[in-house]
């Protein structure tokens, strides 16, 4: 019961990774392209800890807490070249 | 019962997921799309996580740190990407109705 409830959640957050990657391949400009990013990156997150649970495997939340660490980093620096500041 | 309380907090987290992408989808402009794609996969990671946390006890400090985290840096990142969209947008030659940022950079070069 409660596996199957995670496992439709699991799939609804997909499809939103799905529409933002929607918006990162249409996006007219580079700024709507970092958007999208920083969206999927979060969703990323949280289902990287979401496979964990699927695979019963603890380790993999520090998987997800690293590239969330990453991430952050990386949508910041993207932001920080586009507004000049880099 | 924990278990089948902590799916359905994941359920609506991923419920925040999905409106985040119809919003990027829909929204006309970037200011716009960055409402729906900051602020409501902030709400949403906090609740999926904590919704992981509920189903397992033994997982429920790693991702309430990971909640914590995501708390913590997506406001700033929005911060940076909202700067950098507000410079795309004067380098594009585009005006915006009211335009706080761009006075206050004037008061600072009148200085």
């Amino acid at each position: 019961m409660a596996n199957s409830i995670f496992s439709i959640a699991s799939v609804i957050a997909i499809l939103g990774l799905v529409l933002a990657g929607l918006r990162f391949a249409k996006g007219p400009g580079a700024i709507d392209r970092i958007v999208a990013l920083d969206a999927m990156t979060i969703i990323t997150t949280s289902l990287i800890v979401a496979f964990a649970l699927f695979a019963g495997r603890r380790i993999y939340i520090d998987v997800g807490i690293v590239y969330g660490l990453v991430s952050f980093a990386g949508v910041v620096a993207l932001a920080r070249y586009l507004e000049g500041g880099l | 019962m924990a278990a089948i309380i902590g799916a359905f907090v994941s359920l609506l987290g991923a419920c925040f997921f999905l409106f985040s992408g119809i919003g990027l989808l829909r929204m006309p402009d970037a200011f716009n799309r960055m409402q729906a794609g900051t602020k409501a996969t902030t709400l949403g990671s906090i609740l999926f996580l904590l919704g992981i946390g509920i189903m397992k006890p033994d997982y429920l400090g790693r991702t309430i740190i990971l909640a914590i985290f995501i708390a913590l840096t997506n406001p700033v990142s929005s911060n940076a990407l909202a700067r950098a969209a507000h410079a795309y947008r004067k380098r594009l030659g585009a005006t915006l109705a009211c335009d706080a940022l761009a006075d206050d950079q004037e008061a600072d070069h009148g200085n």
